[in-house]
């Protein structure tokens, strides 16, 4: 995956992205429940396995960082919780006016599926906050990891509070027989998750790529000075 | 156009306006990074130019 240049992954987002689009808006028909507005989730359940697998990821590079001392897996580590928190703001965006269609309220405090994912997108707020505390070095580089780490015991709580979900209705997309849909929604969803995957990845190799030449740039100043 | 059209399309822009964000952020982020090149390799002593100012030494 590291050896795919960075315009052919921009290239592929962008295909992969514009046929998502296409096939949401000419070619999947309406659900029979949830009419026109069914269309969001295609991009919301996307952003969100989007967010849960930078998340994942982000506490996989810190587990790495832990375990090798390996400074490259704290900056990658940041950098997934960071691409993580965007997409999860996206999730939190596209839920709320779905919501709003559905239930005719942008937020619903007593709902568990909702109150749980603003747990999990608060608690990576946090983990800036604590990050930019520290000084950098060592200590930031650890008490990031173990932090990142701790969140990832959010998502399945996360994932699974969808199927709590009591007074509001709230589609559930993947049951234990598999995906609860077939046909063109099937494969409209999968180009949309396949899209938002590849576009995920490559935001995350653009970030890390700035953050690494600015990391060496401060490295040759300071060389310099 | 329906009221849930309206907020379907509303969602998508949404999505797709906080992507451009990020990428126009990235995008000057790497414009600063390249002055940061350019500072850089002017502070680099010119080789060439310092070889034309040296005097040539006397052998013999």
């Amino acid at each position: 995956m590291r050896s795919i240049p960075l315009p052919a992954l921009a290239v592929s987002s962008l295909v992969l992205v514009t046929t998502a689009l296409a096939l949401v808006f000419f070619v999947a028909p309406n659900d029979q429940t949830l009419g026109f507005s069914q269309r969001i989730f295609y991009f919301h359940v996307s952003i969100a396995f989007a967010a849960y697998a930078c998340f994942g990821c982000g506490a996989w590079q810190a587990l790495r960082h832990l375990w090798k001392r390996d400074p490259r897996a704290d900056l990658a580590s940041y950098v997934c919780i960071h691409q993580g928190l965007i997409f999860g703001t996206l999730v939190l965006v596209t839920g709320s006016i779905w919501a709003k269609i559905a239930w005719g309220r942008w937020w619903i405090w007593s709902e568990d599926e909702l109150v749980l994912f603003l747990v999990l997108y608060l608690f990576y707020c946090a983990y800036f906050m604590l990050r930019f505390s520290v000084d950098p070095g060592p200590q930031r580089a650890n008490l990031s990891a173990v932090y990142a780490l701790f969140g990832v015991v959010l998502i399945p709580v996360s994932f699974a509070a969808i199927r709590l979900a009591k007074a509001y209705f709230h589609p559930e997309v993947f049951t234990l027989h598999g995906p609860n849909f077939g046909g063109w929604i099937l494969v409209t969803y999968c180009t949309a998750q396949a899209s938002l995957l590849v576009l995920a990845y490559t935001l995350y190799r653009l970030e890390i790529g700035a953050k690494r030449l600015d990391g060496r740039l401060r490295e040759l100043r300071e060389a310099l000075a | 156009m329906t009221t849930a059209e309206k907020y379907v399309t509303a969602a998508y822009c949404v999505v797709f306006a906080l992507v451009l964000v990020y990428v126009l952020i990235m995008a000057l982020k790497l414009q600063r990074l390249e002055r940061d090149v350019d500072d850089l390799a002017a502070r680099v002593p010119d080789e060439d130019a310092d070889e034309e100012t040296r005097e040539p030494a006397r052998i013999g």
